[in-house]
């Protein structure tokens, strides 16, 4: 900002400042670069800039979208989807609010340009919830694993995501497993006790 | 007018038992919508410029490259942005740039440009000797109480000093030690902030607050409308911790902002604001000298303390020190000093974890100095328990000692056997809260078809208000906790106190049972006519009304309410904060004990086991009562070891704030929790009292005494970090 502000890219051919500019998540968006050229190369390597409409496989459905290079898939899912659960905690994803799975795996939508995640299937908390939610969602209740419940749909795809891969998870490997995610209201203890619960079935 | 009670033990179906929260399944699935995560049609998305220095005078701001950023539609100076204002801590909000989207709105602040003039910084609060070099220091107050007290002739000073020394000649164990405890932020994982919007000239607002009730007259005072023009709401909120008690000047600005372009508005800060203006904890630094008889048992304590809470001074109050157990001499001063950093806000019991922690560390050295065991010294202690609650203590201790397997797993200070570099210790805490009823009032309607419906002006922060009304209305009426509809969380319902204090469970119980058992009387005359019965012999239990002496006269409950007529019957019952009650009480004890784990090589700590024995009266709920207790020892853990605001001394710059580098406890960190609710039929007599503070209280005190006794070495400052941990073993 202020003093250290940089000039704006030249207006032609592909720049990775402008590419990037104003996300400002300037360490995420670098560490999403790889990620982004991939996405990009199933419609063949293309520069972007502006807006542009995108297919997204959000729980199930292909919804089209609008994004810009700089909008992360956080920021779509909440505002054009109205998908709050993922939430805006971090920049950087080290709280892990805003884990949803893309192609099973857990990851922070924060971190996740929106243009990176088309032709993948994204599966936010709330593909979790319904008429018969998750047993993970059942086990948070029954377990009282919240309290101001803002973390609690990260933590909730969180363990869903770990005990799809460590379905017999014994506690130490719960407690191992699980610090992706920040809770400030201090649920941990309660949240050992439900992922353990969904391990033995109940 | 009813007399308002509880039902006994044994009576009681629904209070006292175990029940999931009534808003679980939202919130796990995301379905719950926080103040951040409402969206309005049309809205703009406002971000905010904060200065980069913590102590300037604005020379100009030239916010017209924001304002020409495509997406950006308006931009807002705040008064503080003005020329030649002086800016007092980093993070200041200077600017709000209001966009079509965030990424325009962080573009336009990007295009902002501030020059200033740079002026002093200080910032370092632990350092006395230095705060007062540049001015830095005030008086914050403090007490003196002997036992001997000066003659006519005595000049005061004089005598308590040399009384004061009389006593620590006649001392058998003198200790002098120096504990401090440095400041640490809110850190709300859903930052301050609202989405408000202009509807007919009323304002909307969605915000991120404690205070339902309470900010919609702050509202209508800053933007100079009536408050019946503002209607604030907040079905969940993401953590406030004592921070979230008022619009503050962000909120307004979105109100206006919101005015000024005809759109809704969200502003909520930037992460890194959340940290730097969100909240934070004053820290507490202090040098004791404290005597004890052979027992002991202390006779004199000589402390001063400084710290601060920010720009204004502050610090930790000395009415807390030395916390709970009090001799009758003792000699208290304390110091402010203004740093360049926001200020302070309430966190979780103002003054206590603070007090606790730099204090009752000097009673665990005692213990070590003398070679006893600190249980026994803190029992010795009791006699001193300012608070009339030594019983409860004592009670409480005995569980704790039970549960952590004390008398098996204690070994004198720096004694343990080690396995490699690893050593082991215990060590253990306790602390006191009021928790007194808040003022409340909650609108009851009993519908003809049975159906029961409450609306107050409380908010839920996680706690589990909403569960623990559910409850009281269902053990009221006989009924089932699904059988009524709990409404919170808008300043359209009937007044209810600000959650603050501990002081919302005794509020809601309160206004809720009071409500019930008034809507109650009126029901019980109705079935007494159609039963024929006294209405003074009827009972509401299991869906039934009935006679309580001969149970098969009964009217279930629907057709009873049948009786009521075509409209629902309505009753508003109240409660006042400081009136007498049945229902409700204050003043609570606790005891936390810990065991950890340091390794000497890396100087890392673990919490094997933390166990925190609580009372608070009447529970109303057990598992979000045990939460609440789970919570504060699992925040208290974070405080502990990890967290602290890491600010630059020379450029008074909070270099941490972001969660990367703000260090918090994570699940794998807190060992095994055990929570024991101290319950016995004394304390249930008491009534309901908030548990939010206490046991945040103590688990500083208790890992820091535990890491001493492991280690046979104070770590004095908290958090105690791996290097504080190696540096304190290098000095010893």
């Amino acid at each position: 900002m202020t003093d250290s502000k940089q000039k704006s890219a030249p207006m032609s051919g592909f720049s990775r400042r402008e590419f990037l500019r104003g996300s400002g998540a300037v360490a995420a968006a670098t560490a999403l670069q790889t990620q982004t050229a991939v996405a990009l190369d199933d419609q063949g390597p293309q520069v972007v800039r502006g807006e542009k409409k995108i297919t997204l496989n959000v729980n199930g459905k292909d919804v089209q979208v609008k994004a810009e290079p700089r909008t992360t898939l956080l920021d779509v899912l909440r505002y054009q989807l109205d998908l709050t659960g993922a939430k805006p905690v971090t920049v950087d994803g080290s709280s892990g609010a805003s884990t949803i799975l893309i192609d099973d795996k857990p990851v922070a939508a924060s971190t996740t340009l929106a243009m990176a995640a088309t032709g993948k299937k994204i599966q936010t908390v709330e593909s979790l919830g319904g008429e018969r939610p998750d047993e993970v969602v059942k086990a948070f209740v029954s377990h009282d694993a919240q309290q101001c419940g803002f973390c609690t749909p990260g933590f909730v795809v969180a363990v869903r995501a770990f005990l799809n891969k460590n379905p017999d998870a014994t506690e130490a490997e719960v407690r191992a497993g699980l610090n992706g995610n920040l809770c400030r209201c201090g649920t941990y203890a309660n949240i050992v006790e439900a992922a353990l619960a969904v391990v033995k079935g109940g | 007018m009813p007399e308002y009670s509880w039902p006994s033990r044994e009576a009681s179906t629904v209070i006292g038992k175990v029940h999931d929260r009534l808003d679980g399944t939202v919130k796990a699935t995301g379905a719950a919508k926080y103040t951040y995560d409402i969206n309005l049609k049309n809205q703009l998305i406002a971000v905010a410029f904060g200065s980069p220095y913590a102590h300037c005078k604005i020379k100009n701001l030239d916010v017209s490259g924001a304002q020409k950023t495509p997406g950006v539609v308006h931009v807002e100076v705040l008064p503080q942005g003005k020329k030649d204002t002086e800016i007092e801590w980093e993070g200041e909000l200077l600017a709000v740039v209001a966009a079509e989207s965030e990424g325009a709105a962080r573009e336009g602040l990007s295009n902002i440009k501030l020059t200033v003039d740079e002026l002093d910084v200080f910032a370092d609060e632990s350092n006395l000797a230095a705060a007062e070099e540049a001015g830095r220091t005030g008086k914050g107050g403090g007490k003196v109480e002997t036992v001997n007290e000066p003659g006519d002739d005595d000049d005061e000073d004089e005598f308590v000093e040399k009384e004061i020394e009389r006593l620590f000649k006649q001392a058998k164990y003198v200790v002098e030690g120096y504990y401090g405890i440095n400041p640490i932020t809110h850190c709300c994982l859903e930052p301050h902030g609202s989405t408000v919007e202009w509807k007919d000239g009323k304002l909307e607002v969605h915000l991120s607050t404690q205070n339902v009730s309470g900010t919609d007259e702050q509202f209508a005072r800053d933007l100079k409308v009536d408050a019946d023009d503002v209607n604030v709401h907040c079905d969940y909120i993401g953590g406030g911790f004592g921070s979230k008690f008022a619009p503050d000047y962000w909120g307004i600005a979105a109100a206006r902002i919101s005015k000024a372009t005809g759109r809704p508005v969200k502003f909520m800060l930037q992460r890194d604001q959340e940290l730097k203006l969100g909240g934070s904890r004053p820290s507490g630094y202090l040098k004791v000298r404290l005597g004890a008889d052979a027992k002991g048992v202390v006779q004199v304590w000589d402390s001063q303390h400084w710290g601060s809470s920010g720009y204004r001074g502050g610090g930790v109050s000395h009415s807390v020190v030395p916390y709970v157990l009090v001799p009758k001499n003792y000699r208290r001063i304390s110091t402010t000093i203004k740093v360049n950093l926001a200020n302070a806000r309430a966190w979780r019991a103002p003054n206590h974890p603070q007090a606790c922690a730099m204090t009752q560390t000097a009673l665990d050295d005692l213990a070590a100095k003398m070679g006893a065991d600190s249980y026994d010294i803190f029992m010795a202690n009791l006699v001193n328990a300012s608070n009339g609650k030594a019983d409860v203590y004592r009670a409480e201790m005995e569980i704790g000692a039970r549960l952590i397997d004390w008398k098996a797993k204690w070994h004198p200070h720096g004694k343990g056997t080690s396995r490699g570099s690893i050593v082991d210790g215990l060590g253990m805490g306790l602390h006191t809260w009021g928790g007194t009823a808040n003022t409340s009032s909650c609108l009851l309607k009993v519908y003809p078809d049975g159906g029961v419906e409450s609306f107050c002006g409380t908010q839920d922060l996680g706690t589990g208000t909403r569960t623990v009304c559910a409850q009281v209305l269902a053990e009221t009426f006989g009924l089932g906790v699904n059988d009524v509809r709990i409404n919170v969380g808008s300043s359209k319902y009937p007044n209810s106190g600000a959650s603050g204090g501990s002081t919302t469970v005794g509020a809601v119980c309160e206004s809720h049972r009071r409500a019930g058992q008034d809507a109650l009387e009126k029901i019980f005359e109705l079935a007494a006519k159609e039963l024929g019965v006294d209405a003074s012999v009827l009972e509401a239990v299991g869906g039934k009304i009935r006679d309580s002496a001969n149970r098969n006269k009964s009217i279930a409950w629907r057709k009873a309410c049948s009786l009521i007529g075509l409209k629902p019957l309505e009753v508003t019952s109240s409660y006042q904060r400081g009136a007498k009650s049945p229902l409700t009480g204050s003043g609570v004890g606790g005891v936390q004990m810990a065991h950890v784990e340091v390794d000497k090589e890396t100087g890392v700590i673990k919490i094997k086991k933390f166990v925190a024995v609580q009372d608070q009266g009447l529970v109303i709920n057990p598992k979000t009562c045990k939460s609440q207790v789970f919570g504060a020892v699992i925040m208290g853990i974070a405080a502990a070891l990890y967290e602290q605001r890491v600010t630059d001394p020379k450029s008074g710059k909070f270099i941490n704030a972001e969660l990367s580098d703000y260090k918090l406890a994570r699940v794998g960190d807190i060992g095994d929790v055990v929570v024991e609710l101290y319950e016995p039929e004394s304390e249930r007599q008491r009534g309901v009292i908030g548990n939010g503070e206490p046991p945040a209280i103590s688990p500083k005190a208790a890992i820091a005494n535990a890491v001493a006794n492991a280690l046979g070495v104070r770590v004095p400052t908290i958090p105690m970090t791996p290097k504080r941990v190696l540096d304190a073993l290098a000095k010893a």
